[in-house]
């Protein structure tokens, strides 16, 4: 057995070097980082932002590299199956599904994201004013909410379809009526909730103004719930437009869109399946996609469901 | 395993879509409408789709094909069309006609009978035809179709007296009507719903009696109604007192009302009706050409002409050589080899050939590009113009019209260079605006009431109701009016053809094609026509044994 | 309590205030009316029906009338249909549209559910995925896509259950499972997160830690938990789905509410507009109370007084 030999020098302090003591080591990892670094560890979720991007970038450049326009009828050429000369076949007016389906995607994104925005600005705004100043205003606001809610919506959308002019506004218009509210709702919810923390209490009393403590610490605070709501509310758009397609009040010809596509191909289904396959199929894959995506942020941006 | 049911995923999507694909098993079943040779099957009952409720199945009320399908069976007028399309007696047993062709004297058939056991009066038809002309009964809309009895027009709008119109029961079974001036198909219209008889007693125990679904709906018809549920089928029976029972073979017609074409389709494929497409049904497009292939698609021809109306009081198509350019620009024949498949009549005319056998060639080129350019220049020299603005092409929201109106756009584009917008709107809203003259261009269809040609040519008499087009012309007018008075079969018949010379000359409207009525039935019913007015009559059909 | 039913029963009275004037005005606003057809009838024709109908009367006139009628729940006969009251419209189409939506909703509840939990349970495994396979289709097949081909599968090609219409039991099930799919997809997403989250709570743990076993842990103390943002969703699904979907309804052919309304607003059948309106928005209003209640029931820390504030 060997005895341990200590000498006296062994225990001088080493000497502090403060600075270097104050240095931080690893990465700060801010919440926002922190939380992308969880979604980007989401597979799926990352799969669903490909998915989308792909799908973007298709309906740009698609209709352009099939060389052929959305629009151009060619009656001898009608209800053709997918070639290397019509990759997706035509539809039943010779038309080419391949560049129709991406001008669809086109315009199929643009109502479910234009759709969303305007819920969006309405419903954080809604929401952000009736959380924030509480009291009578919230009470007034909330109720025009419900009552709003209360609304059989797609009544409204129908009625609306046909009093407005047909187009793509009118549709996104009478999608948005009631549409707001339930982004309105989540955004107060949050608002009610941040408005007791300390920090936001810190601001007011150094003087912050009311519109300062909204729009520079409440809403980007609520910014995780917005976002997975957007997510969600994309695809609800979208599947409304298919629905509307198929009562006939759908974008008018000759404009595609997927839901127009898939139930103009309905009937023909038996006999030329590809035509309902291909816009159906993208309707599945952009919900789909929104919706891992909305899933993964949802896990990301909630530090409590830490894997 | 994140990726595996992603993979999973498309492929149960696929799997769907390939097992919808693949599987069509056809019999190639062929048909042959051959008569009286075959022996009945037990069961008598016919399985049809008429699609929709009928709004009302009292006669006097009706304005739809399908209260018309209904009516036609369980109704019987003083005169019946035959399926060979000839007008024979029905109720009337016979009938006299004055030498000035103004006053018709029926005798009504004794043994005729109600399904309540009454006799069947002149008196019923007296009552039935003043209670739709009666100003104080609403919803009447057809009243017009009787409008050619001498002082109907007044009574129902005019204020005169209802005994001053010129129908009389001189006694049970003497039925007189005097006309307003010689009317040529007169004979064949009292066969018209409008003009069928009602019980008057059981009309005046209960205003509500074409409600009742039970025996109290008093009818004359070869069947009767067994059972109306709402919105979902009707049942009709054979009716045993009918003065032709022995002729009546069918049993039963059972009546569903499937909207969605292709729902229908499918139960008849898989046998649950008998009966798809005209005329109370439709054969969806995309199935056509199948049903085509495999020989067991029946087409006839129907007294109908689908056009493109132009607004002729606004430029361009205040321009009778504009209007002609773009109406020779259009390829019919593609339309209707490609579009609407169900071997339509290109039209180059407005009257059907069923009706004008000539109009089969009508008056102008299908397509003939050549001659449209150089209209089109002569057009716009007129108007002062350089090039044609943007043209709007209004039709109603429906798969079948965008298709259209998306192949004509391409049509004018191609061949006139003109960069044709396309407008649908919903039928109540584009109803409206064609009634406003908001439009350029818009579709419009017509399906004659009788089989004669006054009915396409007197819609264009004046402007307003149903002439969306801004079109008047005094010469066409006088044409009209004379013909009315002309007792002439054949003087009467070169009147309206000179008529039509006039307002192909002018054309406020290109016709795309005449109608077809499309239809395919199980091989085991026999003896059932569709008549060029989109009549179907079940009192001669019956089902062979298989 | 009392004071809180009244305050939302209130409400409800002033949400339908709002719906019949908004709907009022959209049916005034839209072109076309009740009168318009391919055939046109002479101008004294259809002078003498606008007179018959009251549609001569000032406007205002005619929305008190409404209003009058709305209240007392007799809207008068349809325009398109004659001599048919939109009362026995909305009863005779009613009881379709309800035993298919209650079927639905069995449907969508009980496999929603027990998909989620499975789902819960095996996290990450096999069947979890499967599981979930099946919800994302649910939610994201448009249904008239999904309904056409459940009926060519099992109808055409199996020849395993009838095409369409309403006669049997049978022949509910195609159609049941049609308007059940996205509210299924739905729940189970719903059941599975918030089953996930019950089971890592600290009371489950204990509970297992107590040594109770597995399936009373899940069944006994997860589900009751589990459960209650399923409840929440279920208001406004069941209103929407007892009151009809006009896209189920009218590919099988089923006279159900979905399709009258939908009809009634091509018709411009304004009185069955009318009634269909209030009809599906007192009970779309009703439920969502209804299920606020429940809510309170199960979860008795939500105190009801409160949530009208809070919600």
């Amino acid at each position: 057995m060997t005895r341990l030999q200590l000498e006296k020098a062994d225990f001088e302090p080493l000497g502090i070097d403060n600075e270097e003591s104050e240095k931080i080591v690893g990465e700060s990892t801010s919440y926002w980082k922190d939380a992308w670094r969880r979604f980007r560890e989401n597979k799926l979720a990352v799969f669903g932002v490909i998915t989308i991007l792909l799908l973007a970038i298709m309906a740009l450049i698609g209709e352009p590299i099939s060389g052929k326009s959305y629009n151009d009828t060619n009656i001898m050429n009608v209800n053709k199956t997918p070639s290397a000369e019509h990759w997706f076949g035509t539809d039943n007016l010779g038309r080419d599904i391949f560049a129709r389906t991406w001008y669809g995607a086109r315009i199929s994104l643009f109502i479910g994201l234009m759709a969303s925005l305007i819920d969006l600005v309405i419903g954080v705004i809604w929401g952000a004013i009736s959380g924030f100043f509480g009291g009578k205003i919230d009470e007034y606001m909330m109720r025009i909410a419900d009552i709003l809610y209360g609304v059989p919506y797609l009544l409204v959308v129908i009625l609306l379809m046909v009093v407005m002019p047909p187009g793509l506004w009118t549709m996104i218009i009478a999608m948005s009526i009631t549409g707001w509210i339930s982004m309105a709702r989540i955004v107060r919810g949050q608002v009610l909730q941040l408005k007791s923390e300390e920090y936001v209490m810190a601001s007011k009393s150094l003087g912050a103004s009311n519109s300062r403590l909204l729009f520079r610490h409440l809403i980007p605070n609520t910014l995780g719930p917005i976002l997975v709501t957007l997510t969600l509310t994309i695809p609800t758009a979208i599947f409304t437009e298919a629905f509307l397609s198929y009562l006939g009040l759908g974008v008018p010809a000759p404009r595609a869109s997927w839901g127009t596509m898939s139930s103009d191909a309905l009937s023909g289904f038996e006999y030329f399946p590809y035509q309902l396959f291909f816009p159906a199929f993208f309707i599945c894959l952009t919900i789909l996609a929104f919706n891992v995506i909305g899933d993964g942020l949802r896990d990301a941006l909630d530090p409590k469901e830490g894997k | 395993m994140k990726k595996n049911w992603l993979v999973l995923l498309v492929l149960v999507f696929t799997m769907s879509m390939i097992l919808a694909a693949c599987g069509e098993e056809k019999t190639g079943e062929k048909k042959d409408n051959d008569k009286g040779t075959d022996k009945l099957a037990a069961d008598q009952t016919l399985n049809v789709n008429i699609r929709s409720e009928p709004p009302s199945l009292n006669p006097a009320l009706a304005t739809d094909t399908t209260s018309g399908a209904v009516l036609n069976q369980t109704f019987e007028g003083l005169m019946r069309v035959n399926q060979e399309g000839k007008v024979e007696e029905a109720m009337a047993e016979s009938y006299e006609v004055s030498d000035d062709g103004l006053t018709y004297t029926f005798k009504i058939r004794e043994g005729a009978k109600w399904s309540n056991g009454d006799p069947v009066t002149a008196k019923d038809f007296e009552y039935a035809w003043k209670w739709v002309l009666d100003p104080a009964n609403v919803d009447t809309d057809y009243a017009y179709q009787l409008y050619m009895i001498k002082g109907a027009e007044a009574a129902k709008e005019k204020g005169g007296s209802l005994d001053d119109v010129a129908v009389k029961a001189e006694d049970d079974q003497t039925l007189v009507v005097e006309l307003e001036q010689a009317t040529a198909y007169f004979l064949e219209l009292t066969a018209f719903y409008t003009f069928f008889p009602v019980n008057a007693s059981v009309v005046e125990a209960n205003p509500n009696w074409a409600q009742d679904q039970s025996e109290n709906y008093v009818t004359n018809g070869p069947f009767l109604m067994e059972s109306w549920k709402h919105k979902d089928e009707i049942v009709l029976k054979k009716n045993p007192d009918y003065w032709d029972a022995d002729t009546v073979k069918l049993e039963t017609i059972k009546m569903v009302m499937i909207e969605e074409e292709n729902t229908a389709k499918q139960m008849y494929d898989k046998g649950e009706l008998d009966w798809l497409g005209s005329p109370t049904d439709s054969i969806p497009l995309a199935a056509i050409p199948s049903y085509k292939k495999d020989d067991v698609l029946n087409i006839s021809p129907l007294a109908g002409v689908y056009y493109y109306a132009f607004n002729t009081e606004a430029e361009p198509f205040n321009n009778v050589n504009i209007r002609k350019a773009f109406a020779m620009a259009i390829n019919r024949q593609g339309i209707v080899d490609n579009i609407t498949q169900a071997e339509q009549a290109p039209a180059m005319a407005l009257v059907p050939p069923s009706i004008f056998e000539e109009n089969a060639e009508g008056y102008f080129k299908d397509n003939d590009l050549e001659e449209a350019k150089k209209l089109m220049e002569k057009g716009l020299e007129e108007l002062g113009l350089s090039e044609m603005p943007t043209i709007k092409l209004s039709y109603n929201t429906s798969e079948a019209h965008a298709a259209i109106a998306q192949a004509v756009q391409d049509m004018w584009k191609k061949g006139l260079e003109v960069d044709v917008e396309l407008h649908n709107e919903e039928w109540g809203v584009y109803l409206d605006s064609m009634g406003a003259g908001d439009f350029q261009v818009g579709r419009m269809g017509w399906l004659a009431d009788f089989n004669d040609a006054i009915n396409f040519l007197e819609i264009f008499e004046s402007v307003g109701g149903n002439n969306y087009t801004n079109w008047e012309n005094a010469e066409y007018q006088g044409l009209l009016k004379e013909s009315r008075a002309e007792t002439d079969v054949a003087a009467r018949e070169d009147l309206l053809r000179k008529a039509e010379d006039i307002f192909m000359e002018e054309l406020p409207l290109a016709p795309i094609y005449f109608y077809t009525n499309v239809w395919t039935n199980k091989d085991k019913v026999k003896n059932i026509e569709v008549s060029p007015l989109g009549l179907v009559q079940y009192k001669w059909g019956y089902i062979a044994e298989e | 309590m009392a004071r809180y039913l009244l305050k939302r029963i209130g409400y409800i009275l002033v949400s339908l205030l709002f719906i019949i004037t908004i709907t009022f005005g959209l049916m005034k606003l839209a072109p076309g009316g009740p009168f318009t057809s391919e055939r046109k009838t002479s101008p004294a024709i259809e002078r003498q029906m606008q007179e018959a109908y009251g549609l001569n009367d000032p406007i205002h006139e005619q929305y008190f009338n409404y209003l009058i009628s709305a209240a007392k729940f007799d809207f008068g006969p349809s325009f398109k249909y004659e001599g048919q009251e939109v009362t026995d419209i909305i009863k005779r189409s009613f009881p379709y549209s309800l035993l298919l939506g209650l079927e639905a909703i069995f449907i969508a509840l009980a496999f929603g559910v027990l998909f989620g939990t499975i789902a819960a349970i095996r996290h990450n495994k096999a069947s979890d995925y499967t599981v979930m396979v099946i919800a994302i289709l649910g939610i994201s097949v448009p249904s008239f896509v999904m309904a056409t081909i459940l009926q060519f599968i099992f109808s055409m090609k199996l020849s395993l259950l009838p095409i369409a219409r309403f006669e049997s039991f049978a022949h509910t099930i195609l159609p049941a499972f049609a308007l059940a799919t996205t509210p299924l997809a739905f729940i189970a997403r719903l059941m599975r997160s918030s089953m996930l989250e019950v089971l890592n709570a600290d009371y489950i743990k204990t509970a297992k830690s107590k040594g109770l076993s597995e399936r009373v842990v899940i069944y006994k103390h997860g589900l009751r938990n589990a459960i209650l943002p399923v409840v929440s969703y279920l208001g406004p699904l069941v209103a929407g789905i007892l009151t009809g979907s006009f896209i189920i309804e009218k590919i099988f052919g089923i006279p159900g509410l979905g399709r009258e309304f939908v009809e009634s607003v091509t018709n411009r059948d304004y009185t069955v507009i009318m009634g269909t309106t209030v009809f599906f928005s007192v009970l779309l209003l009703i439920s969502i109370l209804v299920v606020d209640l429940i809510y309170g029931w199960i979860d008795p820390r939500i105190k009801l007084a409160n949530k009208g504030a809070n919600s």
